[in-house]
C-alpha cells in the first residue's frame, strides 16, 4: 500500500466517489422519509379541518345518513383517560420509586425494569385480551371500567420508566444532606428527592396521557362502543378512537368525515401534550 | 427558622405538628412512628415494584386460561392448520401468523436502511441548527397514534396504490420469472403490500430516533482519530461508527420490529381480512392482531373466542422473545459506552 496517495489518485477519486453516493443517499432517504410524514399530517389536516365545527363538540354521533358531533366519544375519552392516569400513576410512581431509591442495584429491581421495558412495548391489543379476560368475562358485559383499567396498565410500564430515570438523576449530595439532618428514608424521598425530580415526573405522565389517548386496539373489547351519552361506569362507554374506527370503515359519507375530523383532534391533542411534556423536561435539565 | 435546620427531625415534627401526636408525647413515640412510617413506605414501594412483574404474570396466566379451550381441542395442530371457519369451528392460526411475520418483514426492508440513512444524517451531514429541529419531529412523530396511519391508509394510501403504482408492478415485476407469483393478481389497493408499506412508514420515526441516539453514543475520540487519518464520512460512520454501536442498532431495530409485529389499528384498515394464503403480495391477507381486532366482539362460540385469545397468546410469545432479545442487545451497549 502506497502511503503517499496524492489527490489525484485512483483510489483516492474511487474513495470520495463512494462517499459521494451514500451521503447522497443519506440527504435522499431524509427527504424521503420526511415527505411521507408531511404528506400524512397535510392530508389530516386537510381532511380534519374541513368538517370542523361547533357541532362536532356539541352533538351526539349521528345515526348514518346525518350529521352530527363527536360530544359523547370527547367525553368518553377524557373519562377512560382520566381514571386510567388516576389508577396508573400512582402504581407507577411508587414502583419507579423502589427501583430508584431503595433497590436501585437489587436483583427484583433489575427484574422489574426488564420486565417494565418489555411492557412498554408489548402489543396494546394484547393487553386489551388481558382486560376482556380478567374483567369483562367474569363481570358479563363490556364496561367503561373495562376500558379504564386496560388504559391504566399501559400507563404503568410508561411512568415507572420515567420516575426511575428522574430519580437516578437526583445528586446523591441532596439525599446525603437530608440524611444528615436526621431525616427518615421516607420522608427524604417524599421531601427531597420528589422534589427536585417533579418536573421530569410529571413528564412521564404527561407522555403516558399522550400514549393513551390514541389507544384503540385495547378499548375495542373492553369499553366497546356506545352511540348514545352514558356516564354509567359500568356500561359500555363510546371513545373517540374506536369511533374513528367504525366510522372509517363504514360507507357513510357523514361518520367517514367525523372520522376525519375525531383523527384531527386526536392527533393535535397528542402533539401538544408531547410538547408541552418536552418543554417541561427542558426546563427541569437546565435547572 | 435558623435554628430550626439543626434541629434532628423528631424535635422539628413535635413543634412544627406535622406529626399528628399530642404536644406532651415524648420523642421515642414520634420516633417510633417516623420509623413505621419508613418502613410501610418502603413495602409500600416494594409491593407496587411487585405489582409490575404480577401485571406480566397476569398476562401470561389469563390468555394460557382463555385460550384452554382451544389449545385442547385442536394442540399443535392450531399452528399449522389454514382453514379459518367459524360455522364448521376449525380454527387454525398460519394465516394469519403467516401475514404478520411478512408484513413486519417488508416494514423492515424499507424502514431499516431508510432509517439508519436518515440517523446518519442527523449525527454527521445536519447543519447543526437543523439537528435539533428535525430531530424533535420525528420523535413526535414517532408518538402518533397508530389509528391516523390506518385512516390515511384507507382513504389515501390504498387507493393510490391501487391506481399507480400496483398495475405497474403487475406489468414489470409480475412478469420477471421467479418473482413474478408475488406481483401476481389484480389490484386490490388493500393487502398484505400495503399493510407492509404503512407499518415502513409508521416504524421508520422509531427507529430513526433510537439509532440516531446510538449513532450519538460514540465517543468523539474514535471519529475524531479516523476523520484524521483522513478517511471520509462514509468510512467513517461505516468502519467506525457501525461496529462500535452494532448491538445498540440492532437492539433499536428490533425495538421496531416488535412494533410492527403487534401493531393493530394500521394494519387493520388496509390488510383485507382475509384468512388465506396468496403467493401474492398484492392479495389482501390477515395478521393475528387484525384477526382479533375485526373478529373479536363478533364472536360467540366460546371455541371462537377461545381461538382469538390462543393467537393472541402467540402473538405475546413472538413479540416477547423480540423485545426480550432486543433489550439484551440495548443492555451490552449501555455496558460498553459505560465502561
Amino acid at each position: 500500500m502506497a502511503l503517499v496517495s496524492g489527490a489525484n489518485s485512483p483510489l483516492y477519486a474511487q474513495r470520495r466517489r463512494k462517499n459521494g453516493i451514500t451521503m447522497g443517499l443519506a440527504y435522499a432517504a431524509t427527504g424521503f422519509g420526511l415527505t411521507w410524514l408531511v404528506l400524512i399530517l397535510a392530508v389530516l389536516l386537510w381532511e380534519g379541518f374541513s368538517g370542523l365545527s361547533l357541532r362536532v363538540f356539541t352533538e351526539m354521533t349521528p345515526p348514518p345518513g346525518s350529521a352530527g358531533g363527536l360530544l359523547n366519544p370527547i367525553l368518553g375519552s377524557l373519562v377512560m383517560t382520566g381514571l386510567a392516569v388516576i389508577i396508573g400513576t400512582p402504581l407507577g410512581i411508587l414502583a419507579g420509586t423502589y427501583m430508584a431509591e431503595y433497590g436501585r442495584y437489587d436483583k427484583l429491581s433489575s427484574v422489574v425494569r426488564f420486565i417494565n421495558d418489555i411492557l412498554l412495548s408489548a402489543p396494546s391489543i394484547v393487553i386489551g385480551l388481558f382486560v376482556y379476560e380478567i374483567m369483562v368475562a367474569q363481570m358479563g358485559h363490556f364496561s367503561a371500567w373495562a376500558g379504564a383499567i386496560a388504559l391504566a396498565v399501559i400507563v404503568v410500564p410508561v411512568v415507572v420508566r420515567t420516575t426511575e430515570d428522574m430519580l437516578t438523576l437526583v445528586p446523591d449530595t441532596l439525599r446525603e444532606a437530608a440524611a444528615s439532618i436526621g431525616l427518615p428514608r421516607a420522608l427524604m424521598i417524599q421531601k427531597v428527592a420528589y422534589r427536585a425530580a417533579r418536573a421530569g415526573m410529571i413528564t412521564g405522565v404527561l407522555l403516558a396521557v399522550a400514549r393513551i389517548s390514541g389507544e384503540t386496539a385495547p378499548l375495542l373489547f373492553t369499553a366497546l362502543n356506545n352511540q348514545f351519552w352514558s356516564t354509567n361506569m359500568n356500561a359500555p362507554m363510546a371513545s373517540l378512537p374506536v369511533v374513528i374506527f367504525q366510522f372509517a370503515l363504514s360507507p357513510y359519507k357523514d361518520w367517514q368525515e367525523l372520522a376525519w375530523t375525531g383523527a384531527l383532534i386526536i392527533t393535535l391533542s397528542v402533539l401538544t401534550l408531547s410538547i408541552i411534556a418536552r418543554a417541561l423536561a427542558s426546563q427541569s435539565k437546565s435547572q | 427558622m435558623e435554628s430550626r435546620g439543626r434541629q434532628p427531625v423528631a424535635d422539628v415534627a413535635l413543634q412544627g405538628g406535622s406529626v399528628s401526636i399530642a404536644e406532651t408525647s415524648d420523642r421515642s413515640k414520634v420516633l417510633q412512628k417516623l420509623r413505621l412510617t419508613d418502613i410501610g413506605f418502603r413495602l409500600l414501594t416494594r409491593g407496587a415494584a411487585i405489582a409490575v412483574l404480577l401485571i406480566l404474570g397476569g398476562i401470561i396466566v389469563s390468555l394460557v386460561w382463555g385460550s384452554w379451550e382451544a389449545m385442547s381441542k385442536f394442540g399443535f395442530a392450531f399452528l399449522v392448520t389454514e382453514s379459518w371457519n367459524p360455522v364448521t369451528e376449525q380454527f387454525g392460526a398460519i394465516s394469519p401468523i403467516y401475514g404478520t411475520i411478512v408484513t413486519s418483514i417488508i416494514a423492515m426492508v424499507i424502514a431499516v436502511p431508510i432509517g439508519l440513512f436518515i440517523a446518519l444524517f442527523l449525527t454527521e451531514l445536519c447543519p447543526m441548527f437543523l439537528r435539533r429541529p428535525i430531530g424533535i419531529a420525528i420523535e413526535l412523530l414517532a408518538g402518533i397514534p397508530s389509528i391516523i396511519y390506518g385512516i390515511w391508509g384507507l382513504f389515501v394510501f390504498a387507493p393510490f396504490l391501487q391506481q399507480y403504482v400496483q398495475p405497474f408492478l403487475i406489468n414489470t415485476l409480475g412478469n420477471v420469472p421467479g418473482i413474478g407469483g408475488l406481483f401476481a393478481g389484480p389490484p386490490y389497493g388493500i393487502g398484505i403490500l400495503t399493510a407492509g408499506l404503512i407499518l415502513a412508514i409508521m416504524v421508520l420515526p422509531f427507529i430513526t430516533s433510537i439509532s440516531r441516539d446510538v449513532f450519538a453514543a460514540v465517543p468523539p475520540v474514535l471519529k475524531e482519530a479516523a476523520y484524521g487519518l483522513g478517511c471520509t464520512t462514509w468510512e467513517v460512520s461505516r468502519y467506525v461508527v457501525l461496529p462500535f454501536t452494532r448491538v445498540g442498532v440492532i437492539g433499536g431495530v428490533m425495538l421496531g420490529l416488535g412494533r410492527a409485529l403487534g401493531e393493530t389499528m394500521a394494519v387493520t384498515f388496509v390488510i383485507g381480512n382475509a384468512h388465506r394464503i396468496s403467493a401474492s403480495i398484492l392479495a389482501p391477507g390477515t395478521t393475528i392482531s387484525a384477526t382479533i381486532a375485526n373478529e373479536f366482539t363478533e364472536a360467540v362460540e366460546s371455541v371462537y373466542t377461545s381461538s382469538l385469545i390462543l393467537l393472541g397468546l402467540i402473538l405475546f410469545v413472538i413479540t416477547f422473545i423480540v423485545l426480550a432479545f432486543a433489550r439484551i442487545m440495548l443492555m451490552r451497549l449501555n455496558a460498553r459506552v459505560g465502561a
